[in-house]
């Protein structure tokens, strides 16, 4: 973008010096302890550098003093928002390293609560990008709901953010009676909701103006560095791991019916009434990173709904956590799942010993910030938390 | 293209001794390169029509080492470090893991950082991950343009997740624990 033909710089005769800013680690919007260090001239940003590393807390060598079993909760803390699809990506892998298949019934549950989980991670995504652009009422909209969904975990697993409830091998205990109603119920009511959503952020004429535009994030760059999730297909490519990724993950996802949420010819996917494209949005901007996290909470919502049934028609156990002492086969395995801020991997290597040699998580977000940089350069100082509020970052994962 | 015999075939046709050796009856299949050849094979998967891994999703590093002179005795391996590169694309969905060997310090000398090429000129996205396999395991990537500490703040000793790594008493005047 060209800066001086920028309608929104509206003096430019004033002298001004290049001007270096430090934002955060303690800036509310920079969504935890993220530090960039602005180079500024004016109101123009010349150049951003993203300091991280605030939030280390060595989950990867306390992974390699522990059993699988017992590393759960740390992978809770890594993006705390979305706490059960961590433990699914970390159950997985070992259970790929074991080659120890969940039976059916296990399988939806674990597609019934990463589900959930990734709506109640979109609406906190929402609500917070209102709060970085200056709106407080789609915060407290988003919260209420998220509220209903952090309750049914209550009901599920006793906690309400760290859940430690999908372990190597099953889950920590089956759903309690009744819940498959209570579950429902949300649903019913989630529905009418996102409408409101949707009038208060993603067609509102202020919020378009902030993020319509901005921070575009060509396909090509996207993919060179590692972006994923909404990111990447915010930027019009076509991968969603729940379709595309290897079979250990994609066979959880067998039997479902939902659309890749991308722009494919100009049109996103048309099996429900969304809001249209306004004319000032490019693909790759802040406004269509934010559409594609709404539109997959209506598609998340669909997939609960196809698991409800599935779980109940499904006979049979949720299947039986791996015991401590459970000897890990020499070996390693590497898998990503779609989690809900991009692609969250482990990586697992073993020596037959029953605690890992080496654990690594490859952080979603991790790749997802390291972009900042490239998309602030030239951008307004005031488009600056948008940009970074779009990408969706946690930073317990990226720090881990 | 999926990483099998055929692939190993191919790029052992074009890149001779530099493919050092593959296992592919294991759970994710790897081929080991040479660090020498490593910057030309990836730009050879990356571009090459029909392989295309136009995404780098991790760097990882591991050191082989026992720490307990027994084990060390009864192990098959000599100390060594390994980067694994994870690679995917985004246009054939194949996936492929690549390893590379290297000493655990530089020419066998204490506190001398094994060099391994950085690949962050094929792929922008190594570079951060080059700056954490610096941080926590001590490799140096030679070629990178920008290799500073990522997690650890820039004054912290030593590498955290070398298995003979020594947690500092004090940091600043702060006692551990």
């Amino acid at each position: 973008m060209s800066i001086i033909n920028d309608p929104r710089v509206v003096e430019f005769n004033i002298r001004t010096d290049e001007m270096l800013i430090n934002m955060g680690p303690q800036h509310p919007s920079t969504h935890g302890v993220l530090r960039l260090v602005l180079r500024t001239d004016g109101e123009v940003v010349l150049g951003a550098a993203p300091h991280i590393g605030y939030l280390h807390r060595c989950a990867e060598k306390i992974g390699e003093n522990l059993a699988p079993r017992q590393w759960v909760p740390y992978t809770d803390r890594m993006d705390y928002l979305a706490s059960m699809n961590m433990n699914l990506g970390w159950a997985l892998v070992v259970e790929k390293l074991l080659q120890l298949e969940v039976p059916e019934k296990g399988r939806h549950l674990r597609v019934l609560v990463a589900e959930l989980n990734r709506i109640a991670s979109h609406l906190v995504a929402m609500g917070t990008y209102g709060l970085d652009l200056g709106s407080f009422t789609p915060f407290l909209y988003a919260f209420r709901e998220r509220e209903k969904i952090l309750d049914l975990f209550e009901q599920v697993c006793g906690a309400r953010l760290t859940y430690s409830y999908i372990v190597p091998g099953g889950v920590t205990g089956d759903l309690p009676q009744g819940w498959l109603q209570n579950c429902a119920q949300f649903l019913q009511e989630l529905e009418p909701v996102v409408d409101d959503y949707h009038a208060l952020l993603t067609s509102n004429a202020i919020f378009i103006k902030r993020t319509a535009g901005v921070g575009v994030l060509p396909g090509e760059m996207a993919v060179n560095y590692g972006c994923t999730g909404p990111v990447l297909r915010g930027s019009g490519i076509d991968q969603d791991l729940r379709r595309d990724g290897e079979p250990w993950y994609t066979s959880l996802y067998d039997g479902y019916q939902f659309a890749v949420i991308v722009q494919k010819e100009g049109h996103y996917p048309q099996d429900h009434d969304y809001p249209a494209v306004p004319a000032e949005a490019v693909l790759g901007d802040c406004w269509h990173r934010f559409y594609v996290r709404m539109l997959e909470v209506v598609q998340s919502m669909d997939i609960v709904r196809q698991a409800l049934d599935k779980y109940a028609a499904a006979a049979g156990d949720c299947g039986t956590p791996i015991k401590l002492n459970h000897k890990l086969p020499p070996g390693e395995a590497y898998l990503e799942t779609e989690a809900p801020k991009g692609q969250m991997g482990f990586y697992l290597v073993t020596d037959g010993s029953a605690i890992p040699w080496r654990v690594r998580a490859r952080s979603s977000c991790f790749a997802n910030v390291s972009v900042t940089s490239e998309l602030c350069r030239g951008c307004l100082l005031a488009d600056v938390p948008a940009i970074v509020g779009s990408l969706d970052i946690v930073l317990g994962e990226i720090d881990r | 293209m999926v990483a099998d015999a055929t692939l190993v075939d191919r790029l052992r046709h074009r890149f001779g001794d530099h493919i050092v050796s593959a296992e592919l009856e294991t759970i994710d299949p790897w081929v080991e390169v040479a660090p020498e050849g490593l910057v030309d094979i990836c730009r050879y998967l990356r571009d090459e029509p029909g392989l295309q891994y136009d995404m780098l999703n991790c760097i990882s590093g591991v050191d082989y080492l026992h720490t307990d002179p027994k084990k060390a005795a009864q192990a098959a391996w000599q100390p060594h470090l390994v980067v694994v590169y994870h690679l995917s694309s985004t246009i054939t969905r194949q996936r492929l893991v690549l390893k590379v060997t290297t000493s655990r310090w530089r020419q066998d000398v204490a506190g001398e950082l094994p060099e391994v090429p950085s690949v962050s000129g094929v792929w922008r996205g190594a570079d951060w991950h080059e700056r954490e396999v610096y941080d926590l395991m001590g490799v140096r990537f030679t070629g990178h343009p920008d290799l500073r500490r990522i997690l650890c703040p820039e004054d912290w000793i030593g590498h955290p997740l070398r298995k003979d790594y020594q947690p500092p008493e004090y940091y600043h005047g702060i006692r551990d624990h």
